[in-house]
């Protein structure tokens, strides 16, 4: 008689003992606590490496031979690039609730305000700075989702891939947010110009500092440089800036309480992508081999976008004048800027004031 | 409340067109005037026209509409749970699940990673929200799967081969065919592989038979899982096929493209067939239990959707723009499919190959030999015997059928390009590229490794073209070892540490079950070593004698 001709009776767990028949974990990485986190069996490993299990190693190449992924995508260096986890732990299922919550309470906000009638009693000067600076941002974030779009191809986990590709969908999202906000309230608002937005982005001096500065992020060949100029530096000094800033602290003097709510949820992309960022670049500052190395990359960095990114913070400080009512100051906000990077630099293990001084 | 008057009529108000947000989404990019977008991977297509988007869809209607689709899919596999679903699944066909779903999420997470490829070298920005919820479906289809699969691992009566599944996808023989896939998404020439190779072929045409043909299969085999997660997998590609095909037709206006759109055609069809008809027509035909005459087999499935559906109403019209379209070789692709049981000898190998995998094989009975020869006339006659010396030598204490001489299996040498084996033997080429000997299954695959992976095509550069590289034959890597260490070293070894992983039968029972003590003594060896070390003469004798094939022993 063969083995085959014995009946299975039951496929389910437990309806028989044998070996391996209790192995019921993922166990070919070792968690970064003490159990494994669903995150981490949804993503550790899925992208192979020859120096895991890759056992015949990558077997495309591009024409001069650099492999499918490879480490020389950026400066920086790891000992161990796979240690890296991201702080938000996201995966698919958690991703598209997290964004299907916000799209949700952005269209409540926006359909229940409009509802009301509130963009008719927007002030009018504010309505301006809507249609001309928000209009104008809405760019910037969108330079930012696609930089990060890009971004994701290169690294050399599974996690941090992940992370960059999470980054850039908040992003993105983001920037439609705006658009379709503005698109709306348009409908409102009598001779409200929806093409303005652009307008001042391509030409209006005060948004030039910061077109430079995303188009230098956008520009970068390094993909860490990419992102570390977008989380670390620009969003700090600029997105922040004008997102918290600005947006969030004058909106209601000017009988907006719509445009804050929108804008909140991309603060709170924000705090997640930034941990992720912290995370993944105090990894590679406190790596033993190459921390040093590493810190110095990260201080050219910090310089190169530094410096354009206070350049550009700088430029907007017109804007803080455009509403009637002022209750926020440039220079609070752009204090808080700073000591806002002070607090990131720190967290990831270098000194902010190459950049922004004492 | 009046006649007709319904809440959403009270709510409603004047909102945004779909076309005018569309417009506004695509209107968000920009020409950069200060610094210039960083380099992106190269291609040798030229790409003058904007693509369009057909799908006009925004990521504010993306979101909720993925969510309520995730709902569904976790809903269903609760309550799989709780219809004690595991009870009454057929074991044969979650096995083949280890292979499948080891291999699967990386070429997911790949085409997620292809959309930073083609989303910076598209002109325009009307495409590139298209490409976005692309990248995030992908994100969602690889971390989906993982989910899936370790839910049979916590769920279904033997978990080992899933315990180590993204180990087991780098190490195993038959795994490679799924990293060639994928690496094919992201690897060499941006439009050869994120457009031509991934959207235009693979999605486009063999989603159907990976994500529709074998979910039905699964439904059959008592395994609702499958087909809730893979159908809401497939429900996203109709957008990517959308996003292809209108890459593709900002490509195909211009003749200068055509040549190369020709080639990446020709290619892309012939690599897609050799390697997803391997592995999903094996896991379909082999990993079932369900033997209704009436359902259709993988070569009718193969001839719906490849055929019909692909070859006759997408790859045919593209004429009218002036390219070639491969007619030959979608001949040749159906003959291997119904003439040269390709399929089925895929089946005999990977089931050959059973002590180096990572799941269990058990062999075919009498009542699949009747469907057999039903579906496919002849059958029996060729792989009859094959399978009966399967069955008795599944029992420890066999020699095993890999290592057993009487059987008269002869191991295949392994293709180069497609990483499927040349198991149509009469088929089998080899040639010699920069001054090494490589064999293929086929002379499209020679050609693929030869002609079209190179950096010169019909005297035209191209220099963006990728280039095979690595070990590419598995045998390779354990030439001359023994095939005990070779487990060992592979992991495929349950926790005792003796007992194997694989096992050619399903019997859940230690006592029957495989250890490395039963396979100690016979070595591995690589084809292709010894193939290079013979004279040419030697090597001319050797491919006609491959040629003429095998003869499987009788068996009393």
């Amino acid at each position: 008689m063969s083995a085959t001709q014995e009946p299975v009776k039951s496929g389910a767990a437990g309806a028989a003992v044998f070996a391996g028949s209790d192995s019921r974990k993922y166990n070919y990485y070792d968690p970064k606590g003490r159990k494994a986190t669903h995150y981490e069996d949804m993503t550790v490993d899925v992208q192979p490496d020859p120096k895991r299990y890759l056992l015949q190693d990558w077997i495309i190449s591009f024409a001069d031979g650099t492999p499918t992924y490879y480490e020389g995508w950026t400066q920086l260096k790891s000992s161990d690039w796979h240690k890296f986890r991201a702080v938000d732990q996201e995966w698919e299922r958690t991703h598209y609730q997290r964004q299907s919550t916000i799209v949700g309470m952005l269209k409540n906000v926006i359909d229940n305000g409009r509802r009301s009638g509130a963009p008719a009693r927007f002030d009018k000067a504010w309505v301006k700075v809507l249609q001309d600076h928000v209009g104008a941002y809405k760019h910037a974030e969108f330079g930012l989702g696609t930089s990060t779009m890009q971004a994701q191809r290169y690294g050399y986990t599974q996690m941090i891939n992940n992370a960059i590709l999470t980054n850039s969908s908040y992003k993105l999202r983001f920037a439609q947010d705006l658009t379709l906000y503005l698109g709306e309230i348009a409908l409102d608002i009598d001779g409200f110009d929806l093409d303005a937005g652009k307008t001042h982005w391509l030409e209006d001096p005060i948004w030039q500092g910061t077109r430079k500065s995303i188009e230098t992020i956008m520009g970068a060949n390094d993909y860490l440089e990419q992102y570390f100029a977008t989380n670390v530096i620009f969003e700090p000094l600029v997105g922040e800036l004008f997102r918290s800033g600005f947006v969030m602290q004058m909106a209601a003097a000017q009988n907006d309480f719509i445009s804050p709510a929108v804008v909140s949820a991309a603060e709170g992309d924000y705090e997640r992508n930034l941990a992720n960022t912290v995370e993944l670049f105090s990894m590679l500052v406190q790596d033993q081999q190459h921390g040093e190395k590493n810190r110095q990359i990260l201080v050219n960095w910090a310089q190169t976008h530094g410096a354009l990114a206070l350049e550009a913070a700088k430029q907007l400080q017109p804007i803080w004048s455009q509403p009637r009512v002022k209750v926020a100051q440039f220079a609070d906000a752009l204090e808080q800027a700073k000591n806002r990077l002070r607090a990131i630099t720190a967290e990831i293990g270098f000194d902010a004031r190459a950049v922004i001084g004492g | 409340m009046p006649d007709g008057l319904t809440l959403n009529k009270i709510v409603a108000q004047r909102g945004i067109s779909i076309g005018e947000a569309t417009r506004r989404v695509a209107d968000l990019g920009w020409t950069p005037s200060y610094v210039q977008e960083a380099m992106t991977f190269p291609t040798d297509y030229k790409i003058k026209k904007s693509p369009r988007d057909p799908m006009k869809q925004v990521l504010r209607s993306y979101f909720p509409m993925q969510e309520e689709k995730d709902n569904r899919v976790y809903g269903a596999l609760d309550a799989a749970l709780r219809g004690d679903m595991f009870r009454n699944v057929e074991p044969r066909w979650v096995e083949w699940m280890k292979l499948f779903l080891a291999i699967i999420p990386f070429p997911e997470i790949s085409a997620a990673r292809s959309m930073a490829m083609v989303g910076r070298l598209a002109p325009g920005e009307e495409l590139r929200t298209g490409f976005a919820m692309q990248m995030v479906d992908e994100f969602r289809h690889s971390t989906i799967q993982m989910n899936l699969k370790k839910w049979y691992m916590e769920n279904y009566i033997d978990p080992a081969g899933f315990d180590i599944t993204e180990a087991a996808f780098g190490r195993c023989y038959a795994t490679t065919i799924g990293r060639q896939f994928a690496e094919g998404f992201v690897t060499g020439d941006a439009i050869t592989s994120a457009n031509v190779y991934l959207t235009v072929v693979a999605e486009t045409a063999f989603t159907n038979t990976l994500f529709v043909a074998m979910p039905s299969e699964a439904a059959r085999n008592g395994d609702y899982a499958l087909p809730t997660v893979f159908l809401s997998v497939q429900s996203d590609e109709s957008r990517h096929i959308g996003n292809g095909h209108s890459l593709l037709m900002s490509l195909i206006n211009d003749p200068d493209n055509h040549q190369l759109l020709e080639r990446d055609l020709k290619y892309a069809f012939w690599q897609n067939h050799a390697i997803v008809d391997a592995a999903v027509g094996t896991i379909v035909e082999y990993g079932t239990t369900n033997r209704d005459k009436n359902k259709e087999s993988y070569a009718e499935l193969w001839h719906r959707w490849i055929y019909e559906d692909y070859y006759r109403t997408y790859m045919l019209p593209l004429e009218k723009y002036g390219i070639k379209i491969h007619h030959d070789d979608v001949a040749a692709a159906w003959d291997r499919m119904v003439k040269k049981n390709y399929v089925h000898l895929t089946a005999q190998f990977f089931s050959v190959g059973w002590p180096v995998n990572f799941w269990r094989i058990e062999a075919q009975t009498e009542r699949d030999f009747e469907w057999f020869e039903h579906k496919y006339p002849g059958w029996y006659a060729e792989f009859g015997d094959y399978w009966k010396w399967y069955a008795k030598l599944s029992t420890p204490g066999e020699k095993a059928i890999l290592f057993n001489g009487d059987v008269g299996y002869v191991y295949p040498h392994r293709c180069w390009s497609c990483m499927v084996p040349c198991l149509i033997r009469e088929d089998f080429v080899c040639d010699e590229v920069d001054g090494q000997i490589y064999t293929y299954c086929s002379e499209i695959c020679r050609w693929t490794h030869k002609t079209a992976f190179a950096a010169e095509y019909e005297g035209r550069p191209t220099p963006a073209m990728g280039r095979f590289s690595g070990r590419r034959e598995w045998e390779t890597c354990y030439d001359g070892w023994d095939v005990a260490d070779a487990i060992k070293d592979l992991g495929f070894v349950r926790s005792d540490g003796e007992t194997l992983m694989p096992q050619p039968h399903l019997i859940f029972d230690d006592k029957k079950m495989w250890k490395l003590e039963h396979l100690r003594g016979d070595k591995l060896g690589s084809p292709l070593q010894n193939f290079r070390k013979l004279t040419p003469e030697a090597r001319e004798a050797a491919v006609a004698e491959y040629r003429k094939g095998f003869k499987i022993n009788p068996i009393n």
